[in-house]
């Protein structure tokens, strides 16, 4: 019965776009475990970890996230040939290795860590397994379409980031946001409150709208974040808030 | 000059159907970020840029542009040749860089002030 739909509603800070040391341009005291900690330290209780072009940090996340009593979504902040970064975010961490298989093969290059940054692996110890060699900074070869549609087939959410911004914003790269791309809600930055957000930024228009932190240091954690009433904090809930379905939605 | 005119003058090839090949080349733009290209571009130029998204179309309709080309071999999406061809708008594909062909245009007198 609706009622109790209702009635089992509460609100959940969220976060859902946070790097780790995974990414070259992360800092490298982001470990998985750490992002964990400082997340809860600053009040989040659902927090989404998405490395550029890869996921080969969220299973260690994911871990510390139970021990800690933090939710972690496993994602990736993917970029598209005509160079837009876009989320793809997961409920389950093999949903989210499918997207990377996805992205890994068809993005060309090697990282020279000396130029892009060192990419480490981390297990929820704290401990070094390895570096990652791809070039992850770099644009796939999957055009934007491709991006939405293979995230979409696997039960994911597609929000296209920091919209609000020239570097990688969708409206910068494409002049406007491609109203048949089937985009689940868009991202700003932390630069504007999200009561502003259609205002300052017009061409998002009825898209539903986050805001994150999309940390690299871990004093940024925390310095954005979306309130979102929903049942639990999973991505099923997380797309019925975005769809403003049942009493769910982002509380602006 | 003509769109059809620039074609076998420069050696580009056509990835649309043949439409607006008789649109008049009246300047030249470079660029491949769409916001940028959508607030500047002069009306009747020949845009250059990599970016073969379908959103080059809308881009292209707006600024009333003559031709879209994509430099350095890239290919459009075929979502983007479908809406081209639609909208009349040719798009056309040359193998190098865009500075190698915008020197070019520039030089036969493209988008060049007359000499006083």
């Amino acid at each position: 019965m609706a009622g109790d739909e209702h009635s089992a509603l509460r609100e959940f800070k969220a976060d859902l776009h946070i790097h780790t040391c995974l990414s070259p341009c992360g800092d490298w005291e982001m470990s998985p475990r750490d992002v964990v900690r400082r997340s809860r330290a600053a009040g989040l209780d659902l927090i989404a970890v998405c490395d550029h072009n890869t996921s080969e940090n969220a299973g260690a996340a994911m871990r510390e996230g139970r021990r800690a009593g933090v939710a972690v979504l496993p994602g990736m902040e993917v970029c598209s040939r005509e160079e837009v970064h876009i989320l793809a975010l997961f409920d389950a961490l093999d949903q989210a290795l499918a997207m990377q298989a996805f992205v890994y093969a068809g993005l060309p290059g090697e990282n020279q860590p000396e130029l892009f940054g060192y990419q480490v692996v981390a297990n929820e110890d704290n401990e070094v397994l390895g570096e990652n060699p791809r070039l992850l900074i770099g644009a796939t070869t999957h055009s934007l379409e491709e991006i939405v549609h293979c995230t979409h087939a696997l039960g994911g959410l597609s929000i296209s980031c920091h919209v609000d911004r020239p570097a990688n914003g969708i409206i910068n790269q494409l002049g406007f946001i491609p109203p048949d791309l089937g985009l689940d809600g868009v991202e700003v930055s932390y630069r504007i409150p999200l009561a502003q957000a259609r205002e300052r930024c017009p061409m998002i228009g009825t898209l539903p709208c986050v805001t994150s932190s999309d940390a690299h240091f871990l004093k940024d954690i925390g310095r954005a974040a979306t309130v979102l009433r929903m049942a639990a904090p999973t991505l099923c809930e997380i797309g019925r808030a975005l769809r403003a379905e049942m009493g769910r939605g982002v509380m602006v | 000059m003509k769109v059809r005119e620039m074609m076998e003058r420069f050696g580009l090839t056509a990835a649309t159907g043949g439409k607006g090949l008789e649109r008049e080349v009246k300047g030249g733009y470079c660029g491949d970020l769409l916001s940028e290209i959508m607030a500047n571009a002069p009306p009747g130029c020949v845009w250059l840029t990599v970016q073969g998204h379908q959103n080059i179309v809308a881009v292209a309709v707006l600024r009333e542009m003559a031709a879209v080309i994509l430099t350095g071999d890239r290919r459009p999406d075929e979502e983007t040749l479908r809406k081209a061809d639609q909208e009349g708008i040719p798009i056309l594909i040359w193998p190098h860089s865009a500075y190698d062909l915008a020197g070019r245009l520039y030089e036969s007198g493209v988008g060049k002030p007359a000499a006083a």
